[in-house]
């Protein structure tokens, strides 16, 4: 029972997700609106186990000094700081919420994203080495691309952009069209496979 | 003489919808419902009047009542260069009756015309026709080989690199007593790409308990970490070592999506992970990750459904399995004929996908109109 309850509300809700895409009418809708809501609702409880299991990660790190445990009281001190003024104070404009949210965690956010543009050149760097003929014309097509994309119009005439255009549009579209066709049926076999209780390692259990 | 009489009964019943279409393309205002929605939509359209072309035109003005009642009230005013419009606040049901004004330069406005119709809500999405009938198509095929495969049929499956090096990357880790890091992405568990990630990882987690080697799953889900837990823990059992199962190697971090790159990164460079497996859905940190776990020295494993992550992921790790070689992994790494008949079902089916191209591409090099006849079969409303 402990699997075939969750396999048959699968089962059936699989069914009828598969079904309301086919049928627009207003009850369908209607189906489709509650099931997000419960999502959402599913959601929020989950996000409480999250944080429990967050707060009880580092609180044992701290309690046993375990390597690292200083770092564990930042994110423990980060977790209460957002709760409390989250709850005490609310979510408004110019609340300590969001004066943390703006001042402290985008900031941060944003420096973790501006590494990308460093990353991008070193693995850049690694990629266009031309040790191989297919490297060596990613390196060609690459190279194409970018300066496809910089106004040299005027020193070189029209031809480099509308070669770096054609090769996205064509060689560039045709591999990426591809792969998706392929994970398109690759999702649907997935799909097929978990609804007809083929796939059930999901259940917390092997195959 | 019955049977004359009921063939043209027949007949008259079969055309009236025609007739009806043709008498409407005739007339200077249309209504009708709205195809293949929720109700409570209808459209009305009307031909262009003369008036548009005199100088000091307003527009068109679109009125409703209730068929029955006396009085029409303004739904849109000023309606210029277009001839529609959608009514979006119809009741199902009740007939409405639309009267399309025309407001020119001088003078009270001129009635175009007037139409009726009634809104209503579909039980079939006519424009999805096309996708039903590709589902039931592809279901059909995997169903099929999954049931040949049970039958016992030998399939042959080719070789993915990514996946062979699985056992020897786990292998690799546990010869350096260091332990393997498994992200499955940064999607929800209604992700196709997540729920793959985690089939791999149950597969994973089998070998890590048979080599004892450590696992840290750091999690941006917490759903997905539920589920994920309990996959390891009973990965662990299967294997007989549930004691050797940690409670806190699979863990939430945060839903910030940067926040997640930060503290896994943190993990990569104070934990030195032997081998890192970036396996499900992944956006613009993917290449973070991915970087940072090559300098560390890891042997990596990414597998992603995202296409534009996938150059990334080619770049900074050793292996990279592409689309749908994630879906396959499961199939790959387990062997169960029922997976491997799977496998084999999305291969016919892209056959299939591969003979619609070529014979697209004929009908169009024999003629436009047949080729673009032949696009439109695979055309589907989005919403």
């Amino acid at each position: 029972m402990r699997r075939e309850l969750p396999l048959a509300i699968c089962f059936i809700m699989g069914l009828i997700m598969t079904v309301q895409f086919f049928v627009p009418h207003h009850y369908s809708q209607w189906l489709f609106d509650n099931m997000l809501k419960w999502l959402i609702i599913v959601l929020t409880f989950a996000m409480i186990l999250g944080i429990g299991n967050l707060v009880k990660l580092h609180l044992q790190k701290v309690q046993h000094r375990r390597r690292d445990w200083l770092y564990s009281i930042v994110a423990l001190f980060g977790v209460t700081a957002s709760l409390v003024t989250g709850f005490g104070w609310g979510i408004e404009a110019d609340s300590p919420f969001m004066v943390l949210y703006n001042y402290v965690q985008i900031p941060m956010q944003a420096t973790m994203f501006s590494l990308l543009a460093f990353y991008i050149a070193s693995a850049a760097f690694r990629t266009f080495r031309a040790r191989t003929v297919e490297a060596t014309l990613l390196l060609v097509a690459a190279v194409i691309v970018m300066l496809g994309r910089v106004p040299l119009e005027g020193i070189v005439g029209r031809w480099l952009p509308d070669l770096a255009e054609w090769i996205l549009d064509y060689p560039n579209m045709a591999a990426k069209r591809g792969i998706m066709i392929g994970i398109g049926l690759g999702a649907i076999s997935t799909a097929l496979k978990i609804i007809l209780g083929i796939e059930r390692s999901w259940l917390g259990g092997g195959d | 003489m019955r049977i004359a009489s009921l063939v043209c009964a027949f007949l008259v019943l079969a055309a009236a919808p025609a007739l009806a279409a043709a008498e409407k393309a005739g007339a200077a205002v249309v209504a009708g419902d709205v195809p293949n929605d929720a109700g409570g939509a209808i459209d009305v359209t009307w031909q262009p009047s003369p008036a548009e072309e005199e100088i000091g035109f307003k527009g068109y003005e679109v009125q409703r009542r209730v068929a029955g009642e006396p009085e029409f009230a303004t739904v849109a005013e000023s309606v210029v260069g277009e001839t529609t419009f959608r009514d979006e606040d119809a009741e199902n049901g009740v007939a409405y009756e639309y009267q399309v004004r025309v407001l020119g330069a001088e003078g009270a406005p001129t009635v175009l015309g007037t139409a009726e119709a009634k809104a209503s809500g579909q039980w079939f999405n006519t424009a999805r026709s096309n996708a039903l009938a590709g589902v039931l198509f592809t279901s059909f095929v995997i169903i099929f080989f999954i049931l040949r495969a049970r039958g016992g049929a030998e399939l042959f499956v080719r070789k993915i690199a990514g996946l062979e090096a699985v056992e020897e990357a786990i292998g690799r880790a546990t010869e350096m007593g260091k332990p393997i890091l498994f992200v499955s992405g940064l999607a929800d568990a209604s992700e196709i790409s997540t729920i793959a990630a985690m089939t791999i990882l149950a597969k994973v987690a089998r070998k890590t308990a048979e080599y004892e080697t450590p696992l840290i799953v750091p999690c941006y889900d917490p759903i997905v970490m539920m589920v994920e837990k309990e996959m390891v823990r009973q990965a662990y059992a299967e294997m007989g070592k549930p004691d050797a199962f940690d409670e806190d190697s699979v863990f939430f971090v945060t839903q910030s999506q940067f926040g997640y790159v930060a503290a896994v990164d943190g993990i990569m460079l104070r934990e030195k992970p032997a081998t890192n497996f970036y396996m499900g859905a992944f956006y613009a940190e993917s290449l973070i990750l991915a970087e940072t776990g090559a300098a560390t020295g890891a042997i990596q494993i990414a597998g992603t459904d995202r296409v534009t992550q996938l150059p990334f992921f080619i770049t900074a790790c050793d292996y990279t399995l592409m689309g749908e070689e994630l879906y396959a992994a499961t199939a790959y790494l387990g062997r169960d004929p029922l997976f491997l008949g799977s496998l084999k079902g999305q291969d016919w089916s892209k056959a299939a996908i591969i003979l619609a191209l070529i014979v697209g591409t004929v009908f169009l090099i024999i003629s436009t109109d047949l080729g673009l006849w032949f696009a439109k079969l695979f055309e589907t409303a989005a919403s």
